[in-house]
């Protein structure tokens, strides 16, 4: 039987505040599982804290929700026990590139084979709107005392100096695009991010859905709003590192850094770069771990009728006396 | 006459200390006799004072015990520090071309030390030379043996026709080792054997070194006058192993099953996790080939995260750290209390606060072990005596995680990390693996992670089990693992989790709460790595016709109070052994049984305890000539 999208829906009560984007994340995790008819036992949710830690509990695939700054580790160890599970975790931009930034890079290094999505409102919504890690320096949204003494973090710089394999941006207000993004994601082979724009209704009164759909740009010809999101799909823009080669490795990464940066006048969507030439981490365990993949940890045996199978004579041996 | 002879050696961290410790150990090992040996240095990578002590005994020895029979040193610095220790009628053996180095000439002292040995000197009127402390050495009744470890080299040097010899100081720990064993007549195809044995990686080395063994050994035997000891070589009992203290924890979670282990690098908790990467790849009964992942992490924080994210999908997970890794791990070990998640804590204690004393013992993180948390919830602490204790009861303690579905701290230390001692091979036959309720197939769809039972413990499915999907939080959660701030739920779900520390003592056999050594009208109470040197400390006494008890604690949350009352009832003096400075298992026994111990014996210096201080301390207690608390401070 088909999956559908109401089978990975769960029947608990979302708290968010009306008009969050949050909702729209949700959705597209839903829908890109539906999609790849990805069994839900066999898909785990990973969650930090924060308005979007609960995502978790929203979609019926098995859900851990941990704690602020820590979905990576969790998820990571997860992942690297079980490899045949799909794993995708999402954290705010705070939990992730805040308190959770070592982490972040760290994942980076390993590029261990999952999703990773930060849900970016450049505020820490659940306590109240105090400035988070991507909000501009000198900005003050509505709950701030005083403007941001702190400049900004590039999510998409940050994960490819890190050393992330896929970087790309959605916009939670744009579903499919970010449902196709998801699947992206998902399908590479190493640690993919997806920083998600996601407009905090309730305590980012900046970066507003008006104000990403360009409300207060009006093209004096045609009289409509010109939004400040386009699409590097709808451009010749390619994020892709074709070959092993470091001219190539260093044209891609840096023109998606620069690329990144761009913000207020026109702000890229879609893939940034995507590198499956560096091994992932499963390719690293196996040189070393030849039978890994067949045989991880969450496999194997480790006992018969209450007796342990593993053998140990071989390591005692050496320190006979 | 029982032989006890302690060996010791000391040189600059980096110039092979240990090696010459282990070729020392491994041959009289080899020669049928029991081993203990411990390992001291600082926290440093070259230069600073390292120094090896190796008692050898034919009978049972679990400790190391005041003064040294022998000294072997190459270079100053170890000679100030330890020739004062050395026993009357004990041997120094060391480079003559030390003679004329001052105290000050040694700029690895630290300033506190050279004061002290200056007054020393001076208050016995020796110049401040190497020379002034061996005179106060041999007035001390000790021998000393002195040679050119220089020109040694440059003998073997023209002998092997190999000039570069001559400057490679880095084999005067194999010098100093050889010429110990020669002076001791040991036979010499055994320092042979020992020494292909220890370097047998590289065979070109190997093959200097048993040059130069040999050299230095039959230099002693031919210039050195005899010493009139002798030790005869014994039949090697039967199933014997010589191990550094860490492979008890690291062998032990082999066979229990441990597949995943994260870490951070800290001492002395990191060999563990160095030896479970060495041996990843396991032989498994009847099957293909299993492993072990071990993962370095970026801190202690993802380290625990990532052994509870193994730990979901079903695996034996755990972690291994020491005092400054496990106080950040505690956020994620509330998680996994309120989310009842298994997971093994190795934790190897050094010397706090804070940093401490980083390379040295102590077992001051007890009451953090036990309290560190947010909020209330569940867990097991657990402390092992001895490395081979340690062997089974790690395979106990993932049983106990798996079976109460509670985060396991294991409490080890320093001093066990850092001894390398004889003992009985570890014996399988003895373990067993229980899983408790972890669930391998569910029929039907409608499980719920924390549903409520009889005992309290919910049947436990794991990440990737079909019809087991589960949510975890941090929040309070209700019966499927979704938050709930209801208060009749958190209610229940408080029960739920606070009523398995009954369940606890009542499920853990007795005789693996608190381990009943001996009795007596004084009664010692303890916890970990004490065992050895209190043991060692109750046989010398027994030999002077005095019997006293000996409880030691090895589950200490929950606590076993009632038990241990029954333990205590037939006991009038209660004297409370520990390595820390306020007596932190005295604390719990005040908190549970209302009861002081009448007596305190701590150490704190960073140094573990010797059985013969505690032997002293102890007949002080039996003569009612000691103070309430008796503070220990042996050790250089």
């Amino acid at each position: 039987m088909a999956l559908k999208i109401g089978d990975y829906k769960t029947d608990v009560h979302n708290d968010w505040c009306p008009g969050c984007g949050d909702f729209g994340i949700v959705n597209s995790i839903q829908m890109a599982l539906a999609e790849m008819e990805i069994p839900r036992h066999q898909t785990a949710i990973f969650s930090g804290i924060g308005c979007s830690g609960k995502t978790s509990h929203f979609i019926n695939v098995f859900g851990v929700h941990t704690l602020h700054g820590r979905v990576l580790p969790f998820a990571q160890g997860a992942k690297i026990s079980n490899p045949n599970l799909e794993i995708i975790a999402v954290g705010g931009d705070g939990d992730g590139l805040g308190i959770g930034a070592g982490h972040f890079v760290a994942a980076g290094r390993r590029n261990v084979d999952m999703t990773y999505i930060i849900f970016d409102n450049a505020v820490y919504g659940l306590t109240k709107g105090q400035a988070s890690p991507t909000l501009k320096l000198g900005e003050k949204t509505k709950s701030l005392p005083t403007p941001n003494t702190n400049y900004n973090v590039n999510p998409i710089g940050l994960a490819i100096a890190s050393g992330f394999t896929f970087a790309a941006r959605g916009y939670s207000y744009d579903v499919r695009q970010l449902k196709d993004l998801i699947i992206a994601a998902v399908n590479h082979k190493g640690l993919a991010f997806v920083d998600v724009l996601q407009p905090c209704p309730t305590y980012n009164d900046i970066n507003t859905k008006d104000w990403f759909s360009g409300v207060d740009r009006i093209d004096e010809t045609t009289k409509k709003a010109m939004p400040r999101i386009y699409k590097l799909e709808d451009t010749d823009y390619d994020p892709v590192v074709h070959y092993s080669d470091e001219t190539e490795l260093n044209q891609k990464k840096t023109q998606a850094i620069v690329r990144s940066l761009e913000w207020d006048e026109k702000i890229p969507t879609g893939i940034f770069y995507k590198n499956e030439l560096i091994t992932p981490y499963t390719r690293r365990l196996t040189d070393k771990i030849p039978n890994y993949i067949e045989n991880p940890s969450a496999l194997q045996n480790i006992s018969k009728n209450n007796a342990p199978i593993t053998k140990i004579n071989q390591i005692l041996d050496l320190y006979k006396v | 006459m029982i032989t006890d002879f302690t060996w010791m050696i000391g040189g600059p961290q980096g110039s092979g200390v240990e090696t010459a410790a282990n070729i020392f150990s491994q041959v009289f090992s080899k020669m049928g006799y029991q081993i203990f040996g411990k390992r001291e240095y600082y926290s440093n990578i070259k230069g600073e004072h390292s120094y090896f002590a190796v008692r050898v005994s034919e009978k049972q020895i679990r400790s190391s015990v005041k003064g040294t029979n022998m000294l072997i040193a190459f270079d100053a610095e170890t000679i100030f520090r330890h020739a004062d220790d050395v026993l009357e009628n004990g041997i120094i053996i060391y480079d003559s071309t030390l003679e004329n180095v001052k105290v000050s000439d040694v700029i690895t002292f630290d300033n506190d030390f050279k004061e002290r040995l200056g007054n020393l000197l001076k208050s016995k009127n020796k110049e401040d030379t190497v020379k002034g402390i061996l005179e106060l050495a041999s007035e001390n009744g000790t021998s000393i043996h002195s040679v050119s470890f220089r020109s040694l080299l440059a003998e073997l040097s023209e002998k092997l026709e190999n000039p570069r010899i001559k400057n490679m100081s880095r084999m005067f720990n194999v010098l100093g080792v050889s010429l110990s064993l020669g002076l001791l007549m040991i036979p010499s195809e055994k320092l042979t054997e020992s020494v292909n044995s220890i370097f047998s990686k590289k065979k070109s080395i190997a093959e200097m070194n048993v040059s130069a063994a040999n050299f230095a050994y039959n230099y002693a035997t031919a210039k050195f006058d005899n010493i009139g000891l002798k030790f005869e070589e014994k039949e090697i009992e039967e199933n014997t192993l010589l191990v550094q203290g860490y492979y008890g924890t690291s062998i032990g979670k082999i066979i229990a099953g441990c597949r995943f282990q994260s870490y951070y690098p800290i001492t002395p908790a990191t060999d563990e996790s160095n030896f479970l990467e060495t041996n990843e790849i396991l032989e498994i009964n009847e099957d293909r080939p299993g492993s072990t992942l071990v993962i370095q992490t970026e801190d202690e924080i993802s380290a625990i995260g990532m052994a509870i994210g193994s730990s979901l999908t079903g695996v034996r997970s755990a972690t291994c750290t020491s005092g400054p890794g496990f106080v950040l791990m505690i956020e994620c070990l509330s998680w996994a209390g309120i989310n009842e998640v298994p997971v093994v804590i190795t934790f190897y204690q050094r010397s706090g606060p804070s940093t401490g004393l980083p390379t040295r013992h102590g077992q001051d993180d007890l009451m953090c072990a036990i309290n560190s948390g947010v909020g209330e919830f569940p867990r097991i602490v657990y402390a092992s005596g001895s490395v081979s204790d340690s062997f089974y009861d790690t395979t106990q303690v993932f049983n106990y995680a798996d079976v109460f579905q509670v985060p396991v701290i294991h409490m080890m230390d320093k001093f066990i990390a850092s001894s390398v001692t004889t003992c009985q091979r570890f014996d399988e036959t003895r373990v067993n693996i229980d899983r408790g309720k972890l669930l391998n197939e569910i029929p039907s769809d409608n499980y719920r992670r924390f549903e409520h039972t009889e005992d309290g413990l919910s049947p436990r499915s794991k990440l990737g089990l079909e019809n087991g999907i589960f949510w975890n939080t941090g929040d309070e959660s209700d019966i499927q693992g979704h938050i709930s701030e209801d208060p009749v739920n958190r209610v229940q779900m408080m029960d739920k989790r606070q009523s398995r520390l009954d369940y606890i003592l009542e499920k853990i056999p007795e005789t693996e709460q608190i381990v009943k050594h001996s009795e007596g009208d004084f009664c010692v109470v303890s916890w970990g790595s004490t065992q050895g040197p209190i043991l060692d400390a109750i046989e010398m006494l027994k030999d002077d016709g005095i019997n006293i008890g000996f409880v030691e604690v090895k589950l200490l949350e929950p606590f076993p109070k009632e038990f241990l009352k029954k333990l205590f009832s037939n006991s009038k003096t209660i004297i409370d052994i520990e390595a820390n400075y306020t007596g932190q298992l005295g604390s719990l026994i005040r908190q549970n049984l209302e009861k002081d111990p009448d007596y305190y014996i701590l150490k704190f210096t960073g140094r573990p305890m010797t059985c013969t201080e505690l032997y002293d301390t102890l007949k002080k207690i039996v003569n009612g000539t000691a103070q309430k608390r008796e503070v220990l401070t042996y050790g250089a």
